[in-house]
């Protein structure tokens, strides 16, 4: 059980955290034909948008209702229902979702209000759904706010089941997935599922529209793809319903009381514990065999935990991530003896207990550093944020989570299922053999004879006298 | 090389083995040998000298799979690092172009390398059309005012071990004792530490090791004035006939060098390691006791004191899981006796050893350390005789050689690589406690769980079908 350390300092210098209004966002980003529209200055959309276009390399939809001073003192209702209004003219949206922001929170704007205003004023709108979200960003991180809008999209598009308990013998399963999962993880894990011969809902489904894929049409203003708006209407129809991310617990929930699916919940898909109980959940859903190439996967997973376990085995990470994330990691690294010295998250959660840390610091990278120093890392995991950080402290860095637009093919790449751990424990060898891990430092006699140094040596570019004394 | 020449450095008296057939110390059996060849013995030998360019004669087979493959560290000059091969054509084999090839080489790399000197590797295909290597290197030299040496070892000659001596040999031969030692600077000599000289024979500072035990002899005033060959300079290689005590510490390498140097410069040598506490101490006496200065003999002892007081106190948590659990040890080049008492220091039990390239001194000092239960395996055993072996003794780890490694880790066996491809120094006391940690690692990593268990999916139906 690890220590929580909260925050114990004034400023916070490097920050982590990435606002939970950009996670209501990429929420909204997983539903088709949507748009999401932040309930703020112009700036909350701006600053967002430029990570969510620099982590996926996509345009991404996302509107603002462009608060100004007289709003703010005035009211910001009549913003929400003009936006509301433009949006539906240009695009028709299946979905707008309103996550609202720190300016609109504190300022008191009355949103659901705003919207019965909006619906009564514009009833020629019916078609598109509206779900606002409170996501002040003085509450939770990205992850918590992205939770919080699928709880929402439940809360608004899901009806009380008449029949309660789901199908048992329908193929349908439901989703939900964290914000941690990249579109290429949802994708593997819509493979595994439907390797059971089950047909998976994701809720939200980023797989589908984020995945960097190249569309036919040269300009869409709405989410190409994701979960469909109709598809909330058949939850309860499902045999069985996947959670994945501690933090989707509220939602799932919810979920459950509105259809009474029973549900199966996973912290993460990270190593060959957690994917085994993931695998023998669809088995014993289904009744049938694990499929042989799922079973090759497994074998191929605990052959790279025997190659890579020498140079893991020996690690001491430092881990920079929201709680889910932290927690799978957790759990990987520990699976492999490898030593979480450094464990710092942008925001508490109930998770963060379970961490395999002496202690977890509720912080930013500045404090990252500091254990990441004290405990003697030998590699980062995190942001790209954490590059700096990185570089301060001479060690190697694993991007992961959010943001990560200092690279290219973040949503391509694959943690979870037996194939993604399998890479991730590859790639986190790889880095520790390149830093020559527990290499001895070089030493020079003081009596040798030849005191030549590194970048001293023979080469063109050093021209030397040879001594006498040669003779043959 | 002349038939008579290897048989020459076959004989070798200061071998144990020696008395046995001379037809190689054990001849390579088709079909069931392991191991490399002449060149391959030869090449590793000397290879560590880290400022010369060392050019394989041949074609691509010898250097294209040996370069920049051995964990040898330097710590400055880097170019024993590059691979430098005349990668003979088919073209070059039937025009007999060979011997020109290899001359423009050996020019080639004086011009871009600027090296100490050139190594010239024979292989199996010049020797066998019969390029006169010797002859090359000769007028290179003379052309070029560069050190130029023959190290004619082509594979088919016999065994890598073989190929060691034949590399020692042609140091003795061609340059140790061309060169005077350096005195030593005034700014180093110090009060009441006169500064001794001596030299390693069969040391290659595998994961820079040696730079463990390397500030213990400074702090002693021993100043190691060449080694063959890790970390090495050819210009102190050269000098290496001044050395007061030679150390041999790999015990058949290159015994002949030893024993030529005492031959002829009178030095006494001692065989040694550098693995475990008792034989660091042991080594390190043996220095003292050889070079006879009651100085010496005093500081060493101080030094011993000191270093094993803060190395047991470093080990006891680990001593304390480490108890009692059972190693089976199959090392190839590395010392059997010097690993054994090493892993007696960490009160683990050695259930086995193998001892296929040890000597009849070699067996006798494991049998004095590990009492009547000795089990030696004596031949070498296939991978699956090797498992079996680790099963039915119960052992909790498998020590051995990095080819040994895959077969161990398929098996779902602990495995700690201790050869001369591994990562990790083991050398010395600092070295222990590396050792120690990594033996801790592999025996305590969870993955082992992991890998043994089969998938719960299948337990459920193993019992589903049971019902």
């Amino acid at each position: 059980m690890a220590d929580i350390i909260k925050r114990n300092k004034a400023l916070s210098v490097s920050p982590l955290k990435a606002s939970s209004s950009l996670g209501a966002a990429l929420a909204f980003l997983g539903i088709r034909d949507s748009i999401a529209m932040l309930h703020g200055a112009q700036g909350c959309t701006a600053y967002g948008k430029i990570y969510l276009i620099g982590h996926f390399r996509e345009p991404v939809a996302l509107q603002t209702t462009a608060m100004d001073q007289v709003s703010t003192i005035m009211g910001s209702d009549e913003n929400v229902v003009e936006g509301l209004k433009t949006l539906y003219d240009k695009f028709q949206p299946a979905l707008v979702g309103i996550p609202t922001t720190g300016l609109s929170e504190t300022q008191g704007a009355d949103v659901n209000g705003a919207v019965a205003t909006f619906r009564k004023a514009h009833p020629e709108c019916f078609k598109t759904a509206v779900v606002p979200v409170e996501t002040p960003d003085y509450v939770g991180s990205l992850e918590a706010g992205f939770a919080k809008a699928v709880y929402e999209m439940i809360n608004r598009l899901v009806p009380e089941a008449k029949k309660k308990g789901g199908v048992a013998t329908n193929r349908q399963v439901n989703i939900l997935v964290n914000a941690s999962l990249t579109p290429a993880d949802i994708d593997e894990i819509k493979d595994m599922v439907e390797a059971f011969g089950l047909l998976p809902i994701v809720l939200p489904d980023l797989s589908t529209s984020l995945d960097g894929h190249l569309d036919e049409k040269d300009f869409n203003p709405l989410t190409t793809g994701g979960t469909c708006v109709g598809d909330f209407e058949i939850l309860h129809k499902a045999s069985a319903t996947i959670v994945i991310g501690a933090s989707m617990a509220p939602a799932a929930d919810l979920l459950l009381e509105r259809t009474g699916v029973p549900d199966h919940r996973f912290d993460h898909l990270m190593g060959l514990e957690a994917m085994d109980r993931f695998i023998l959940t669809l088995h014993d859903l289904t009744g049938r065999p694990v499929p042989k190439r799922i079973e090759r996967h497994r074998q191929q997973l605990q052959d790279a935990m025997l190659d890579t376990h020498f140079n893991l085995g020996m690690g001491r990470a430092a881990v920079a991530a929201d709680p889910d994330l932290l927690k799978a990691f957790s759990d990987l690294l520990a699976g492999m003896g490898c030593e979480l010295v450094a464990a710092v998250a942008p925001s508490n959660s109930a998770l963060l207990k379970q961490v395999f840390a002496k202690e977890v610091k509720i912080g930013d990278l500045q404090e990252l550093e500091k254990f990441a120093e004290a405990g003697g890392a030998d590699l980062l995991i995190g942001n790209a944020h954490c590059a700096a950080s990185a570089e301060r402290l001479g060690l190697p860095l694993l991007r992961a989570g959010f943001p990560q637009y200092d690279r290219m093919g973040a949503s391509s790449r694959c943690w979870v299922g037996y194939k993604g751990s399998k890479q991730t424990l590859f790639d986190l060898a790889n880095l520790l053999i390149e830093t020559e891990q527990g290499a001895v430092e070089p030493y020079r006699s003081i009596y040798a004879q030849v005191q030549d140094r590194e970048g001293e040596s023979h080469g063109p570019d050093q021209p030397h006298a040879h001594f006498g004394g040669w003779h043959h | 090389m002349k038939q008579s020449e290897i048989a020459q450095l076959l004989d070798e008296p200061a071998c144990e083995h020696n008395h046995k057939s001379k037809s190689g110390c054990a001849r390579p059996k088709p079909g069931a040998a392991a191991g490399g060849c002449c060149f391959d013995g030869a090449q590793i030998a000397l290879l560590p000298i880290a400022d010369v360019a060392h050019i394989v004669h041949g074609s691509i087979a010898c250097a294209g799979s040996a370069w920049d493959n051995r964990g040898s560290r330097s710590s400055g000059a880097k170019l024993y690092k590059l691979g430098l091969t005349t990668d003979l054509t088919e073209q070059d084999v039937i025009m007999g172009r060979g011997e020109k090839r290899l001359f423009h080489s050996i020019k080639q790399a004086i011009d871009e390398q600027n090296p100490e000197a050139v190594f010239v590797y024979n292989t199996c295909v010049p020797a066998l059309v019969g390029d006169d290597i010797s002859a090359v290197c000769k007028a290179a030299q003379q052309r070029w005012g560069v050190p130029v040496v023959p190290v004619d070892a082509a594979g088919f000659y016999g065994t890598k071990n073989l190929g060691n001596r034949i590399a020692g040999e042609t140091m003795v031969r061609h340059v140790i004792g061309t060169r005077e030692p350096d005195p030593v600077p005034a700014h180093l000599e110090r009060e009441g530490i006169p500064v001794h000289d001596i030299a390693l024979i069969g040391e290659y500072n595998i994961a820079g090791e040696l730079w463990h035990v390397q500030p213990l002899f400074d702090e002693l005033g021993l100043r190691i004035l060449g080694s063959l060959s890790g970390d090495a300079r050819f210009r102190e290689v050269q000098t290496m006939h001044r050395s007061e005590v030679n150390m041999m510490v790999c015990s058949k390498a290159m015994i002949n060098v030893a024993r030529k140097l005492k031959e002829g410069f009178g030095t006494p040598w001692f065989e040694g390691s550098f693995y475990g506490i008792r034989d660091m101490g042991i080594a390190l006496r043996d220095f003292a006791r050889l070079i006879d200065d009651p100085s010496l003999t005093e500081r060493t002892e101080a030094l011993i004191k000191r270093e094993e007081a803060s190395v047991y106190a470093r080990l006891a948590p680990f001593k304390e899981r480490l108890k009692g659990k059972r190693v089976l040890l199959y090392t190839g080049g590395v010392k059997a006796w010097s690993i054994i008492s090493a892993l007696q220091d960490l009160g683990m039990d050695v259930v086995a050893t193998s001892t296929r390239k040890s000597t009849e001194q070699d067996k006798a000092k494991i049998r004095e350390l590990m009492g009547d239960k000795t089990v030696m395996l004596d031949e070498s055993q296939g991978a699956r005789a090797l498992i079996d072996m680790v099963n039915d003794t119960n052992t909790d780890i498998l020590i051995a050689g990095g080819r040994n490694m895959y077969t161990a880790l398929k098996a779902r066996i602990p495995f700690l690589h201790i050869n001369q491809e591994r990562e990790l120094a083991y050398a010395g006391y600092e070295g222990m406690i590396t050792f120690a940690e990594q033996i801790l690692q592999a025996v305590e990593s969870p993955i082992w769980q992991a890998v043994r268990a089969p998938a719960p999916w299948q337990k459920s139906l193993n019992v589903a079908a049971a019902e």
